[in-house]
């Protein structure tokens, strides 16, 4: 069996599963945000269920319109809160918070080895710590938080494997970006991606939680990368929870291999309107834009903003582009602060707000208008996604969308560090 | 029987191209269904009428968990979704919220905006009228169908529940 289908195998209470098998698998984390949780809570409340299966199994996060972009997202985030308290529930909201991506690993609420659904299609996310996570919808959801199990179709595992030595300013958001734009946004539908190889053992844990984030682009149902020594130091000190670790047994076990040889590989950017349509800079750098985006659950954490740091250092932003800096967690917030990486964004001219989904996912916080261009770390370049549906995205790696905010274009980091 | 007229989409069709983010407030399906594939069709809520059957390529329904993404196509008055595949969230979104898909490539390729299909739920049979032609949809799984008769994911918890303890 692969790690993927080890850890289903081991929820489901079985010796071994099958690829295909439906099997109904224990969970050890249910989330929901605040644009899924009302539909879970409303479900919820007609199954007539008194309590959920364990509170503390339960979270609910505050990130897609939070800080409450109007009234009705207010609303609806005080039933929410309402309903957390009622039910004893993890409710995060402005205190320690964050998006849900970034603050459930940080926190530990997340570990090797766990089953995890949520309410959200980057769910896939936590994989890089060697769980199995999969985004679901609410009514599937609301089922997990009544009755801590949820029905899957074991799917196969692609292993991905990338050769290699990352050059400079190629990140983990390159890596996932290029394999998208190989394999297609449906390449790796209902399938489970295996990140492996030499370049994947050298990526950060905050690069492995960019790839992992991204498999839904693929058509995944989860991205996982096997526990290291890496993984096991991210953990440490975040949890008491004991956590298994699981390996896949064999190269028979894969459903296929892909090799990647990723030492001459450049930043990568996926142009309007699909991830996969995927460019090397080089090929896009005559392309201005009028916004850039540097946050989200894909690329909001630290390693991101220290990336984007060691570019705007000393620098300014090109006048009239507007460089927003969204920090993922009020925990990554803080180590930036520390690190005098905000003061360096201020003083590069660029916005630093409030942990929050609210560009990337079109709510709130830096919305674009009709004919506008934005370069974004973030993981959809969908129509309309950001705003107008006219506008463009190109999703891009942190120190590409800093450097592109210095020269108002899309650049090379390169370019701009020589200079 | 599911009878309607054809609006055909490519592939890819993502969740912000069915309903945008900024309405996931919106909790009525209707008023849903008047946004439905705004981004890329903007005259769709007008156009579409009701029993009328979206045709799709690949990968339809790809992108966002957002549930509202099936209740929007059904709050447009659409009947059924006919596609050669659809991205597995929204497919069991789909399955929860009750909106009939159909895998089933040759019926996408052989139909074209304006024709009619009539769709057989039970046996899994789409006839185009205006063409004359007959085509089988590959069948749920039989876990899913299973599913499906029990009245749904959340009905059949309920049986359960009710035959259990709800709880103190």
């Amino acid at each position: 069996m692969t790690l993927a289908e080890k850890i289903l195998a081991a929820h489901a209470g079985k010796e071994s599963v099958r690829v295909g098998e439906f099997v109904n698998v224990k969970v050890d984390m249910v989330m929901a945000s605040d644009l899924t949780a009302h539909i879970a809570a409303d479900q919820f409340e007609r199954m007539g269920a008194k309590r959920p299966f364990d509170p503390r199994k339960v979270v609910f996060v505050m990130d897609h319109f939070f800080p409450n972009k109007d009234v009705a997202a207010a609303e609806q985030i005080k039933r929410l809160r309402e309903f957390s308290k009622k039910h004893g529930l993890l409710f995060v909201e402005a205190i320690d918070g964050g998006i849900e991506h970034v603050y459930l690993p940080e926190k530990g609420l997340v570990l090797p080895g766990d089953v995890v659904v949520g309410a959200d299609s980057h769910t896939c996310t936590y994989g890089a710590l060697g769980a199995f996570a999969t985004g679901m919808g609410s009514t599937d959801i609301a089922v997990a938080m009544v009755t801590g199990e949820i029905w899957m179709k074991v799917p196969p595992t692609i292993k991905f494997n990338y050769k290699g030595k990352l050059p400079a300013w190629v990140t983990g958001k390159d890596l996932i970006l290029y394999t998208i734009g190989r394999i297609t946004v449906d390449g790796a539908l209902y399938a489970a991606m295996e990140f492996t190889g030499e370049a994947i053992e050298e990526l950060s844990m905050d690069s492995r939680f960019t790839m992992a984030n991204m498999a839904i682009e693929a058509g995944a149902k989860t991205g996982i990368v096997a526990v290291d020594d890496k993984t096991r130091a991210y953990v440490k000190g975040r949890t008491t929870r004991p956590y298994k670790v699981y390996t896949t047994n064999s190269e028979a076990d894969y459903a296929s291999i892909v090799d990647y040889d990723v030492s001459k590989l450049e930043p990568q950017v996926a142009v309007p309107h699909s991830p996969d349509n995927v460019r090397s800079i080089s090929e896009v750098s005559d392309i201005e834009v009028d916004q850039v985006v540097i946050g989200s659950c894909t690329n909001g954490r630290l390693e991101d903003f220290e990336y984007a740091a060691r570019i705007l250092r000393g620098k300014r932003v090109h006048p009239g582009i507007r460089c927003i800096v969204i920090p993922g967690s009020q925990e990554v917030y803080l180590a930036a602060l520390r690190a005098g990486l905000i003061e360096v964004f201020v003083r590069a001219g660029a916005v630093v707000g409030p942990p929050t989904c609210g560009p990337c996912v079109g709510g709130h916080m830096g919305i674009l208008a009709a004919g506008e261009r934005c370069a974004s770390t973030t993981n959809r370049n969908f129509i309309g996604r950001m705003g107008s549906p006219r506008s463009e995205i190109y999703l891009v790696n942190p120190a590409v969308a800093a450097a592109s905010a210095i020269t108002g274009r899309l650049t090379d980091p390169k370019e701009v560090v020589d200079r | 029987m599911i009878r309607g007229k054809v609006h055909k989409f490519g592939k890819n069709i993502d969740t912000d191209a069915i309903i945008a983010a900024k309405y996931a407030n919106i909790t009525d399906p209707p008023e849903l269904g008047k946004h439905c594939m705004e981004n890329i069709d903007p005259d769709f809520g007008k156009r579409v009428e009701k029993g009328d059957i979206i045709v799709a390529t690949t990968n339809f329904g790809c992108g966002s968990s957002r549930e509202i993404a099936p209740v929007t196509i059904k709050g447009a008055g659409v009947a059924a979704v006919v596609a050669k595949s659809f991205a597995r969230i929204f497919f069991r979104n789909a399955i929860n919220t009750g909106l009939p898909l159909l895998e089933c490539a040759e019926a996408v390729d052989a139909s074209d905006p304006g024709d009619t299909l009539e769709i057989d739920l039970s046996t899994g049979t789409v006839r185009n009228t205006t063409k004359n032609l007959v085509f089988s949809a590959v069948p749920y799984p039989e876990f899913v169908t299973e599913l499906i008769t029990a009245g749904g994911l959340v009905e059949s918890v309920m049986k359960k529940m009710s035959k259990e303890d709800k709880g103190p």
